[in-house]
Order: C-alpha cells, then sequence, then structure tokens
C-alpha cells in the first residue's frame, strides 16, 4: 500500500491533475475490485446453473428427445406397413390358391353331374329302346298269329266261291298245314 | 489530450461500499449475460429462433471444449467453465464499447479468476483423488537420476499456471485498448498540427480501424484461450495420472 502509494506521489508529480500511475497496478483498488468481482461471479454462477443453463440444456435435451422419438415412431411405422404389405401378400397367395381350388372341385363336380346325367339319360334311352323293341317282337308275334286264321278263312272263302260249298275246316287246317310245312 | 492509460481508471460511483465503473461493468456485464440469454430462451422454442439459435450456440460450443478436453464427466464443471467463458467474452466485449471500462484489463480480475480455476482444480483434485493427486507431478517412464528435476520442472509449470492464465488475458486487453488509444490520439494530434501532417491524419484513422477489427478478434479469442486452458487444468484435476 506504502508503495503503491509513493510511485502514485512520483507519477502525480511529473504526469498531471489526473494521473495517478498505472491503474491495473493501483493496490488500493485490488480490494474493491475483488469484493465486486466475488459478488458479481457468485451471483452470475448461481443464475446461470439454476436457472439459465438448465433452461437451455433442458431446451436441448428436449429437442434430441423429441427427434428420436420421432425416428422410433417412424421406423416403427414404417416396419408396420412392411408387415401390412407381407400380410396383404400372403392373403392375396391364400386366396388364389383358394379360388384355384374352388375353380377345380367345381369344374369337378360339373363334369361328374354331367357325366351321372348322361349316363342316366343313355340307360332310360337303352331302356326304352328296349321295350320298343320287345313292343315291336309282340306285335309282329300277334300279327303272325293271326295270319294263319286269315289264310284259313281266306281259303275257304276262295274255295266256296269257286266250288259253291264251304270246304271242311279240318281239310282247309291239314291243306294249310301241307304248304306251310 | 488524455492519456492511453487513463481509460483504465477505477473510479468511484458509492465510495461507502467500494462500487467502481470496474464493478458497474462487472454487473452490466453479468446482466447482460443472464437477461440476454434468458430473453433469448423465453419461448423455449423446439425450432429456434435466431436468439435462440446464438444462445444454444454458446453453449454447445463450451460443452464441447469441456468434453473434448476432459470427457463426459468433466460436465460436472460445466456451470463453472460456461460462467467464466462468458463472463470474459462478455466483459471483453463490452470494454470495446467506446467510453466503456474494460474489466478485464485489471490484473488483480484476470488474476483472481484464475485462481478460481487453479482452485478449483487442487481443490477437487485432492478431495477427488488424495494423494494420487500428486502424480500430476511425477511423469511416469523417467529415469529415477532424472526424476527430482522433472518434479521441481512440473512444480514450477503448475504454479505458473495461474500467473500465464491471468497475464495473457490482462495484457491482451491492455494492450489492445492502449494501441486503439494511441492510434486515435495520433489521427488528432495530426489534425491539430496543422498543414502536410494533417493530410496524413487518415493513415492512423485506418489503423485504428483495422485493430478496431483485430481487438474485437481478440476479445472472443481471449475468452475462448481462458475457456480451453480451463478445460485442460480441469482435467488435470479429473484425470491427474498422465
Amino acid at each position: 500500500m506504502a508503495q503503491a502509494q509513493t510511485t502514485n506521489a512520483t507519477t502525480e508529480a511529473h504526469g498531471g491533475a489526473h494521473d495517478v500511475g498505472f491503474p491495473p497496478f493501483a493496490s488500493e483498488t485490488f480490494g474493491g475490485q475483488l469484493l465486486w468481482l466475488a459478488i458479481t461471479f457468485v451471483v452470475l454462477y448461481t443464475l446461470l446453473s439454476r436457472l439459465v443453463l438448465p433452461r437451455l440444456s433442458g431446451i436441448i435435451e428436449n429437442r434430441r428427445a423429441m427427434i428420436a422419438s420421432d425416428l422410433d415412431n417412424a421406423a416403427a411405422m414404417k416396419s408396420r406397413a412392411e408387415e401390412a404389405g407381407t400380410a396383404y401378400e400372403k392373403s392375396l397367395a391364400e386366396a388364389k390358391g383358394r379360388a384355384q381350388a374352388l375353380a377345380q372341385e367345381t369344374r369337378a363336380k360339373l363334369s361328374a353331374e354331367s357325366d351321372a346325367k348322361r349316363k342316366a339319360l343313355e340307360a332310360d334311352l337303352n331302356q326304352r329302346l328296349a321295350e320298343a323293341e320287345a313292343t315291336i317282337s309282340g306285335k309282329k308275334a300277334e300279327a303272325m298269329s293271326h295270319v294263319d286264321a286269315i289264310a284259313r278263312d281266306t281259303a275257304s272263302a276262295i274255295i266256296e266261291r269257286l266250288t259253291g260249298k264251304a270246304p271242311a275246316p279240318q281239310k282247309v287246317e291239314a291243306a294249310l298245314n301241307q304248304i306251310k310245312a | 489530450m488524455a492519456s492511453p492509460i487513463e481509460q483504465f481508471q477505477i473510479k468511484p460511483i458509492i465510495p461507502v461500499i467500494n462500487f467502481t465503473n470496474s464493478s458497474l461493468f462487472m454487473i452490466g456485464a453479468a446482466a447482460v449475460i443472464v437477461g440476454g440469454l434468458l430473453l433469448a430462451t423465453r419461448n423455449r422454442a423446439v425450432v429456434p429462433g435466431r436468439a435462440q439459435s446464438v444462445a444454444e450456440v454458446l453453449h454447445d460450443f463450451v460443452a464441447n471444449t469441456l468434453v473434448d478436453a476432459t470427457g463426459k464427466e468433466g460436465m460436472k464443471f460445466f456451470p463453472l467453465v460456461f460462467s467464466l467463458f462468458m463472463f470474459v467474452l462478455t466483459a471483453n466485449l463490452l470494454g470495446m464499447i467506446p467510453g466503456f471500462f474494460t474489466v478485464t484489463s485489471h490484473i488483480i480480475v484476470t488474476f483472481a479468476l484464475a485462481m478460481l480455476v487453479i482452485g478449483t482444480v487442487v481443490i477437487y483434485g485432492f478431495v477427488k483423488h488424495g494423494t494420487h493427486f500428486l502424480g500430476l507431478f511425477v511423469p511416469s517412464g523417467v529415469p529415477g537420476w532424472l526424476l527430482p528435476f522433472i518434479v521441481v520442472i512440473e512444480l514450477i509449470s503448475f504454479l505458473s499456471r495461474p500467473i500465464s492464465l491471468s497475464l495473457r488475458l490482462f495484457a491482451n486487453m491492455l494492450a489492445g485498448h492502449i494501441a486503439l488509444k494511441v492510434f486515435a490520439g495520433f489521427v488528432v494530434s495530426l489534425l491539430a498540427a496543422g498543414g502536410a501532417l494533417t493530410i496524413l491524419a487518415p493513415l492512423p484513422l485506418l489503423m485504428a480501424v483495422a485493430l478496431m477489427a483485430l481487438e474485437f478478434l481478440v476479445a472472443a479469442l481471449q475468452a475462448y484461450v481462458f475457456t480451453v486452458l480451463t478445460c485442460i487444468y480441469l482435467n488435470d484435476a479429473l484425470h491427474p495420472g498422465h
């Protein structure tokens, strides 16, 4: 302190009214500067560490978390979309397979049905054909059985016209049988 | 004309509580820092505006500097380092405004800040690592006969840290402001001299403009240098074993 004052005194002597030496080395001002530096810095430190920095790092952290969660959401959505895509393809393939099976089944059923119908129709026709043949042969036999009687009647009628008297039926019968044989 | 060192004069404002122009500008710097940062972050926007971007850039810049030098565990010193950086930067830049007092142009202020750093390093080092912290002065892999000299050199280098840290900032601010004032003074002197000398007056003016730009650079750079060295010294406290 004493030294500083002497320095001041000498500089003042040849320096001028307001020249009090080199201010940064004027040790009598140190106490006041240190006091106010301490007060200011403690207040600054407290305000920054309690108020400003938590807010600032909160903002930055919040943004980082938001970006990370957005990216996670996007990835989750992407995988969901991919899942949906594979599920769609799978169901599409299944449906195709089912459609094919159904078409095959229907085709088989239809052809079986038409086969059955055709067979039934054929059977029906065959039966009817057989019936018709039986009828024809019946009629034919019946008609043939009438031929003898007609021949006998005709023969006796002719003889009656020629001779004027009816022949004995036994004789006509015998003659006819002779011709037939 | 005023002397170039008149700008460093401590002028009492309220003598009873030792309140001076220096105290005023310290409080001014703190108010600018806290007020500015609170104002910039008032919206807490996810997409930051201009002011909030600046605040975030400052935050990330100091955080990255600290993490680069000390690793993740150094973040416990983040409020201290951020306060130091902002205080030195704001005090330096406020001093660039003509007529304003430069708090950091006084050795006692820069020395106190440097002692705060070294004090933190020493106290934290001993509390955390005990005597192991002294391993800082004993580098590994040194031959036995050389060890005493190395320890002495390491000790001197450690003790000179607060001096170099405070002198660097103080001298840069002091010299820059003196140079500015001297060149500005030349302009006035040359104009007053009359004749041919008056024509030369723009030359020191150009110089003063160029120096002004340089001083803005120095103001920011010295705040950064102070912060980087603080981080490096804090790293010693965190990891004393070389």
